[in-house]
């Protein structure tokens, strides 16, 4: 698609809408809007290469889990452009991440902005932990460390079968403490397959609060390396960074980059919060209103109004 | 004499995938213990070694599915459902990926002991939305099983058994359809694997003694057409017997409890199988015998379904077929 925005204006409206969807919601994932949104409007804004969209603007209703006698089953990958040979696809690893994911469909043209109004209502497939039917979504990542091992599993098959189509992961670096990460590198390097690419948020927040206090899991980098991976470090909100890193030659492995990130990036209020970052939902009303000037004067945008 | 076959799955995959370009050998370093060891020193461009890591494996299955190819998936079958429990869930039967999953060594036929021994596969998957469950009971079935699995549409689970077995019947599996094996007025015997050649021993015994024996043998557990057994049920005067190479709680005994009593059907049942327990290392005779999944055990539980003594003995069973823990076709036994 052709990029309308530049990817700094795409992470500044994944921020404003999570923004403005928390502050509406009494909560959200503002943390990992913080941490992500450069990443994933990178790889939307720039690097994915995606056909245009197959599904409605306007995401439909729930419409029943795959089984044999539901003919009107479907993904959501289809925001992500058809399933032809010479696209990527990507899989979003923390499902946590949907609101974010949503947000950057929106800003990159992808789902109509009345989408993310349907997220976490009854009935609605754009779920709050992304589901295979919810936009953007392509397989069940809800549980850690699926996500790797499912699209080494696509991307062996779409090297025998000569396509072209890379297969992202967009990962979360708390799924480092799954050994089915562990299983998926050493997978991929014992059988070459170098058509996987991932970029882990490395944000150093899990659900309890920080990874060190929860699950001290080392140095990342050399750990995965020894498993067989090419790694790169970057910083995860320099573009210029990430754009070089993807560039880095990985014949026979996984290109894996570790995007540090701040869980309070753009949204420095949110510091008070730390290390409960997971899922930020306001105290009181005084917080609320605090953040909300706080947040909105930090991003360059007005207020929002909630009072109706 | 039973004419005894001897490693069918492994011509019977062989020729199913070479003639299925997107069948894949998926193998979790068990690939001589599965008898999958010829097809991958033959055929290395569609055999994948994805070590001992099941959890990784059944979710690169779900891709693999996703792009299309069938992959076979072969382990023991307790490795298929214990550790990667929720990447099969969430990677392939959510989705319904045709991800065909070979489970060898069902229930005790393993001198490997509890690690080894899948005894509640079948309740595992039986709860399992989109899963299909197959089972063989002889070589018939085992040189059946691939074609069986590959006609399903979404993942299937199959109970493989492996080695020397018997030929019991001359037709392949067709799926959905169990096999009448005598049509007595009696009792209801329905047996599924290794347990049906233990029933048609007892039936043997049974008959002599005056018991007129109605026996079902099934292969396709999942989904499961309660119609045509019911029809059986109503055909027997003193009851239903289940035996199974399972525990008794989720199996088949299980199935046939809930068929009956959704339908209302106030005849007496009773469940053979592992009672509430873990087995241990044995023979599969010895295993047999020592949990009550043999024919004596069966031809007691007749005993007692039809409150009458029929002093059936070990001695009228005949034909008593006993393996050795070592068998000549896998030294280590696993």
């Amino acid at each position: 698609m052709k990029n309308e925005k530049s990817t700094e204006d795409v992470a500044l409206g994944i921020r404003r809408r999570v923004f403005e969807h928390a502050i509406r919601n009494n909560g959200g994932y503002l943390s990992q809007a913080c941490s992500a949104a450069e990443q994933l409007a990178w790889l939307y804004n720039e690097e994915l290469n995606l056909g245009e969209p197959t599904l409605p603007m306007i995401p439909k209703l729930f419409e029943g889990v795959p089984h044999a006698d539901n003919p009107n089953y479907h993904t959501g990958a289809g925001y992500n452009g058809p399933f032809l040979p010479e696209f990527d696809r990507l899989f979003i690893a923390p499902a946590h991440y949907a609101l974010v994911a949503y947000a950057t469909l929106i800003e990159t043209g992808r789902m109509a902005a009345e989408g993310l109004e349907m997220f976490n209502k009854d009935g609605s497939s754009v779920e709050m932990i992304g589901a295979e039917h919810s936009p953007g979504m392509e397989v069940h990542n809800g549980t850690l460390g699926i996500g790797l091992s499912t699209a080494a599993g696509l991307a062996w098959a779409r090297k025998k079968r000569g396509e072209k189509g890379r297969v992202w992961v967009y990962m979360s670096d708390g799924e480092v403490q799954e050994g089915q990460t562990w299983e998926a590198i050493q997978c991929c390097a014992h059988h070459r397959i170098d058509n996987v690419k991932a970029i882990m948020d490395v944000n150093k927040q899990q659900c309890d609060g920080a990874m060190d206090s929860v699950m001290e899991v080392g140095d990342i980098k050399t750990k995965m390396e020894n498993f067989g991976a090419i790694v790169v470090e970057v910083d995860a909100h320099n573009l210029n960074d990430m754009r070089e890193a993807a560039k880095t030659k990985h014949d026979g492995k996984p290109l894996i980059i570790l995007a540090h990130s701040n869980p309070f990036h753009s949204m420095p209020i949110l510091e008070e919060r730390f290390p409960r970052l997971h899922y930020v939902r306001f105290k009181s009303e005084e917080e609320r209103a605090r953040m909300n000037l706080s947040i909105a004067d930090a991003l360059g945008v007005d207020p929002i109004d909630y009072a109706h | 004499m039973v004419e005894m076959v001897s490693r069918p799955y492994e011509r019977a995959f062989e020729k199913h995938a070479l003639a299925n370009p997107d069948v894949l050998c998926i193998s979790a370093d068990l690939t001589s213990s599965c008898e999958i060891d010829k097809f991958r020193d033959n055929y290395p461009d569609q055999f994948l070694s994805m070590g001992m890591a099941e959890q990784n494996m059944m979710s690169f299955c779900g891709g693999l599915g996703l792009a299309g190819y069938r992959p076979f998936v072969h382990t023991f079958g307790v490795f298929t459902y214990r550790r990667p429990y929720d990447q099969l869930m969430a990677s392939i039967a959510y989705p319904r990926r045709k991800v065909r999953i070979m489970g060898f060594l069902p229930g005790i036929t393993t001198p490997g002991g509890m690690t080894h021994q899948a005894i509640e596969d079948i309740s595992v998957m039986r709860s399992m939305p989109n899963m299909t469950i197959l089972e063989t009971g002889d070589a018939t079935e085992v040189e059946s099983i691939c074609e069986a699995a590959d006609s399903i549409d979404g993942p299937v689970y199959c109970r493989v058994l492996r080695g020397s077995m018997p030929r019991l019947f001359d037709t392949p599996i067709v799926v959905g359809q169990m096999r009448e094996l005598s049509l007595g007025s009696d009792v209801l015997i329905v047996t599924a694997g290794i347990t049906t050649e233990e029933a048609l021993r007892a039936t043997k015994a049974l008959e002599t003694s005056g018991v007129s024996v109605r026996h079902l043998h099934l292969n396709t557990i999942k989904p499961f057409n309660a119609g045509a057994i019911l029809d059986h049920i109503n055909s027997v005067k003193g009851g239903v017997i289940t035996l199974e190479n399972h525990v008794t709680e989720g199996g088949i005994g299980s199935l046939v409890a809930e068929i009956m009593a959704d339908n209302g059907v106030g005849k007496k049942l009773k469940r053979l199988g592992l009672n509430d327990t873990y087995a241990h290392g044995g023979s599969r005779a010895y295993l047999m015998r020592y949990y009550g999944l043999d024919a004596l055990a069966l031809t007691q539980g007749v005993e007692g379904l039809l409150g009458q003594k029929l002093d059936i003995t070990e001695q009228d069973l005949a034909e008593a077929r006993v393996d050795a823990v070592h068998s000549l076709a896998k030294a280590e036994g696993l």
